[in-house]
Order: C-alpha cells, then sequence, then structure tokens
C-alpha cells in the first residue's frame, strides 16, 4: 500500500503527460485525409486515459455525484451524437462546444466561491495542490479564474443561440441601432467587474459577473446571420479552448493547459480560414451585418424548365457538372441525387460534382454530405480545379446554390459580394438551376446567373426536383 | 507547482503547435478538424471533475455538478459527431498525395 502511494503520483502525472502527447498528435493526424480518421481516435485514448487516471487521484470526494453526472451525461451525448442526421451535425458541434464552455466556466466560479470561503487562511479547497501562499487563489490564478469564466460563459450562452439558429427555432437576427456601442460598454462594463473581483472577492459580485458574461454571449451572437454561423462556432470552440486552458492553471492541471491552448490557437487558425473562404473578414461577421441591397439592377427574365425536358437535356449531354448547395442539405436530398448521378453515369455522360469551399453549412460539409450518400471521391471536385472545366460542359446543374454561382462576384465592383470566389457555372454551354423561389441568397442581392440567356430555372424543393429528374431519366 | 513564467512558456508552446499544425489543411477537412478539436477541449472533464472531487460547500457541489455534467457531453458528443463525420474519409480516399498538398 505503501508502495502504491508513492508512486501513483508520478503515474497520474504520467497519464496526464501522455493523454497531451496523444491529443496533439491525434490534431495533427486530423488534419490530413488520409489519417484524419486515426487521428480521433489516438485524441480519444488520451480522453479515456487522462479520466481515469483522474479517478485515481488522491482526496477526491463526492464519488457519487461525479459517476452520476459522468455518466448521464455520457450516455445522453452518445445517443444525441449517432442519432442525429448528418446534416444537423454543425449545430450538435455548436451544442457540444457550448457545453465544455459553461464546465470551464463553472469551474472558475467553483474557484472564485472556494476562494470566499478561504479568504484568510486557505487551507482546504480545490486548489489544494498549491502549497506556497495563504492565498489560495491569488494572483495570477485569480485572474486566469475571472477570465475563464468570461470567455466560457460567452461561449456558452453564445453557442446555444448559434445551435438554435442553426436548428431553426430562431430564424431572424435581432438588431437595434447601435447595438456594437451597446455591446461593448457591456462588454467591457463585464471585464471591469471581473478585475474589481480581484480587489473585493463578493460573493454576489460573483454571480452578477457570471451573469453578464452570459449576457454577453447572448447579445454578441443574436444579431449573426444563419449564413455566418460556422465562423462563429469555429470561434466559439477557440473559446471553449482558451477557458480549459485557463482553468487548467487555476487547477495546476497540465493536461488541461496544453489540450485547451492547442484548441484555442488552432480553433483561431481554421476560424480565419473558414471567414477567409467565406470572404468575409472576422470583424464583419461580428460587427458588421451585410448589406440588403446595393449593385445594380439586372434586365432580363428569369425561363422556366420543365423537370421532363431538363432531364432529357442532362441525359443527352456529353459532361454534367453538379454544382450542390445549402439548400440540397436542407431538403435532405443527398442520397436522392447520387441515385441521379447514376442514372446519368449508366448513360455514359460524364458526372462530376463542384463544391465551392463553403457549400452546405459550413466549410467541408458539403463533402461530408455527399459521402454519406455513396459518392465516391474522385467525382468530387474543388472550386479551383474545376472552374476551368466549365466552357467544355453541357450542362452545369445548380442544386439550392445561390450566392457562390453569381458571376456578379466577378464582374461588378459596386456589388457587396464582389471579390468572392465564385463558381463560373456562367460560363457553361446551359445552366439549370434548381430553386425553392424567385428569391434572394443569403447576401440578399440578384444572381445574373439566373437571368443569363443559356439559363433555365428548375423551381421546387431539392428533394420533390430531383426526384422528379429521376423519374425523368427513367422514362426515357 | 507551475509557476507563471513556466505556464507562460506552456501556453506558448502550445498556441505555436496548434497554428502550426492548422496552417495548412485542406477545405475538406475544416469541419471534422472543429469538431475533433472541439472534442480535444472536452479535457475540461478532468478539471471539473478534480473540482467536484474537492466541493464541500452545496453551492460547489451544485457548480461541480454541472461543470461534470456539461464537460463530460463536450468530450463523448464531440468524440460521437467526429467519429462519424471522419468515417465518411476511410473508404476511396483517391489522390491521397495531390489532397495532401493543398
Amino acid at each position: 500500500m505503501e508502495f502504491i502511494n508513492e508512486y501513483l503520483p508520478y503515474v497520474i502525472k504520467s497519464s496526464y503527460f501522455l493523454a497531451a502527447i496523444l491529443f496533439i498528435t491525434g490534431l495533427r493526424r486530423m488534419s490530413a485525409p488520409g489519417t484524419a480518421r486515426g487521428g480521433i481516435v489516438w485524441a480519444g485514448w488520451g480522453m479515456l486515459i487522462a479520466t481515469i487516471a483522474t479517478f485515481l487521484l488522491p482526496d477526491m470526494h463526492n464519488m457519487v455525484l461525479i459517476i452520476a453526472a459522468l455518466v448521464s451525461s455520457t450516455v445522453l451525448a452518445w445517443i444525441s451524437g449517432k442519432k442525429v442526421a448528418m446534416t444537423d451535425m454543425p449545430q450538435m458541434v455548436a451544442l457540444y462546444n457550448g457545453m465544455g464552455g459553461g464546465s470551464a466556466a463553472f469551474i472558475g466560479a467553483m474557484a472564485l466561491f472556494n476562494a470566499v470561503d478561504h479568504l484568510g487562511g486557505c487551507q482546504a479547497g480545490i486548489i489544494v495542490d498549491t502549497p506556497t501562499t495563504h492565498d489560495c487563489l491569488a494572483g495570477v490564478s485569480m485572474i486566469f479564474a475571472i477570465v475563464g469564466v468570461y470567455i466560457g460563459a460567452i461561449s456558452l450562452s453564445g453557442s446555444l443561440v448559434a445551435f438554435a439558429k442553426l436548428q431553426g427555432w430562431l430564424d431572424r437576427r435581432f438588431t437595434f441601432p447601435g447595438q456594437n456601442f451597446f455591446n461593448g460598454i457591456v462588454g467591457i462594463g463585464t471585464l471591469l467587474l471581473g478585475l474589481y473581483l480581484t480587489q473585493d472577492l463578493n460573493p454576489n459580485y460573483i454571480w452578477i459577473f457570471f451573469g453578464l458574461s452570459l449576457l454577453l454571449g447572448l447579445l454578441m451572437t443574436l444579431p449573426i446571420g444563419g449564413a455566418d454561423m460556422p465562423v462563429v462556432i469555429s470561434l466559439y470552440n477557440a473559446f471553449t479552448g482558451l477557458a480549459v486552458s485557463f482553468e487548467g492553471f487555476v487547477l495546476q492541471n497540465e493536461a488541461m493547459i496544453i489540450a485547451g491552448m492547442l484548441v484555442g490557437a488552432a480553433g483561431t487558425m481554421l476560424t480565419q480560414h473558414m471567414a477567409k473562404a467565406m470572404n468575409r473578414s472576422l470583424g464583419s461577421v461580428l460587427f458588421g451585418s451585410m448589406g440588403g441591397s446595393g449593385g445594380a439592377a439586372i434586365d432580363g427574365e428569369m425561363k422556366e424548365i420543365e423537370a421532363q425536358d431538363a432531364a432529357i437535356q442532362m441525359a443527352f449531354a456529353d459532361r454534367v457538372i453538379v454544382i450542390p448547395g445549402y439548400g440540397l442539405a436542407v431538403a435532405q436530398a443527398q442520397h436522392k441525387l447520387w441515385e441521379m448521378t447514376q442514372l446519368l453515369l449508366d448513360r455514359g455522360v460524364d458526372v462530376k460534382f463542384a463544391i465551392h469551399p463553403v457549400a452546405g453549412r459550413m466549410p467541408g460539409h458539403m463533402n461530408v454530405l455527399l459521402a454519406e450518400a455513396g459518392v465516391p471521391y474522385d467525382l468530387i471536385e474543388d472550386m479551383e480545379d474545376i472552374n476551368s472545366q466549365f466552357p467544355q460542359t453541357d450542362v452545369a446543374l445548380v442544386i439550392g446554390a445561390n450566392d457562390v454561382v453569381n458571376p456578379v462576384a466577378k464582374t461588378d465592383p459596386e456589388s457587396p459580394i464582389y471579390g468572392m470566389p465564385v463558381l463560373n457555372v456562367d460560363e457553361a454551354k446551359n445552366s439549370i438551376v434548381i430553386k425553392r423561389g424567385k428569391g434572394t441568397g443569403f447576401a440578399g442581392i440578384q444572381n445574373a446567373l439566373f437571368f443569363a440567356e443559356n439559363n433555365k430555372m428548375l423551381y421546387g424543393d431539392a428533394q420533390d426536383a430531383i426526384a422528379k429528374l429521376v423519374s425523368g431519366l427513367k422514362a426515357l | 507547482m507551475i509557476d507563471g513564467f513556466i505556464a507562460l512558456y506552456i501556453f506558448a508552446l502550445a498556441a505555436i503547435l496548434g497554428f502550426e499544425i492548422i496552417s495548412k489543411v485542406p477545405v475538406v477537412l475544416h469541419t471534422p478538424l472543429m469538431s475533433g478539436s472541439n472534442f480535444i477541449h472536452g479535457i475540461v472533464l478532468v478539471g471539473a471533475m478534480i473540482a467536484l472531487g474537492h466541493a464541500d460547500t452545496t453551492l460547489e457541489k451544485v457548480f461541480g455538478f454541472i461543470a461534470v455534467f456539461l464537460g463530460a457531453g463536450n468530450a463523448a458528443g464531440g468524440y460521437v459527431v467526429t467519429e462519424r463525420m471522419l468515417e465518411m474519409f476511410k473508404p476511396r480516399v483517391k489522390k491521397q498525395a495531390d489532397e495532401g498538398d493543398k
């Protein structure tokens, strides 16, 4: 027994060390397509090892509570994660991320309340491992605990709003004049209150600080539109990482410090990549709304086509490029689309899929959806690879995509989307656009492609429209 | 005990590593990577367990319970969702070389 007690701390420390290494290696493997699948398994082992090691820590109380919370939440999250449809993945990421941020915020709040109880001469409490001074939560630790609460709480409430928006529970943006100024006041005011806490750790102020931080996350996220949500979720992902890292310092846990900061940095980088792919700056996502109008009006009219005619046009084409967009994801029509594609392939038509970097709900999401439906990788092309092939294409079929195929982005410097990389569908010999109505896209601007001479509109929900195309092709 | 400066070194090195790893990834992997990194900060579960393990007042126990519950959800949900997304990358990984250098 003596022997075990002597070596246990080393076993635990080594486990945390191993976990940190596994997280780093796992993330690294996840960043390349070939090794990505193994990466999550490596990181998973890290998590398991760290969790088991934590049970071995000396002086752990409330074991029943710990196991009850751990098991109930794991089961719930596991089932919900398994059951959710592929199209709803983004909001699940938002939800789980918010939970992590909330966890970090509650840890920080506990450290603060604990410090209140032990002001003066502290000996017990969660900072038990820091034998240096009488103030168990002093100086740097205190500041980290406070900042962790701030960031974690913003991530919690912000992610929940993002979840609600993507889930369709909150489909409008809440804006009012002077909103940025008001939010700025709340943000800075809350931070100042946090600073004041380091001087006067009054429990009431801790509550207010926690509440205001949550409110801030709400205020920051409500005015942001659904199209920008991926960038926002990615940002809050980085926030949670930072909060976890800071609370890791408070708890003197190296695995938390390293993993948290790793995600904080990786998440920030990923947020920038995403914003860039969508031709948005982080500032304009967070503080500016996209203009509702702008750009010149477009002459001409949209010409409608019947599904049967569209099917014939594609069946006798040499080359078809399919451009799937958000509408396809919403209608969950990816399986139907693959059925249609197989019919075309059987007829000897060369079919390719062109994926805009931000097609779907977030970058890379469309690839996942198509892969789920069984579309082989070699039919899927990125924008840079396929853009030069449109002039040799007989039919470009656009499904529920709008702004990403708008040629205005290349031609009209006045347009809000000018400069955004788009797919050159306008260069194809013919194009067919499946669309629910005549409305504009997220950016709220007219699409010149829809009015082009060689473009036809096929109105309807993506699922229905593709089903009609399938029966049209079968009837030939 | 990790003193302030050692912590600063760890923060900085981990951050540089994070930036470095994500600096060149194909767009295809953005969503799975976001999900994967979301799982990794589920390590907050460990902190929540430590905090609840040392809680003595009722308030601390309630907060600790919530923290463990939320942290476990982050870790478990994050794993399942990421695993399902990356499942799609298993078969038919073609042109691995030219996808890797994008």
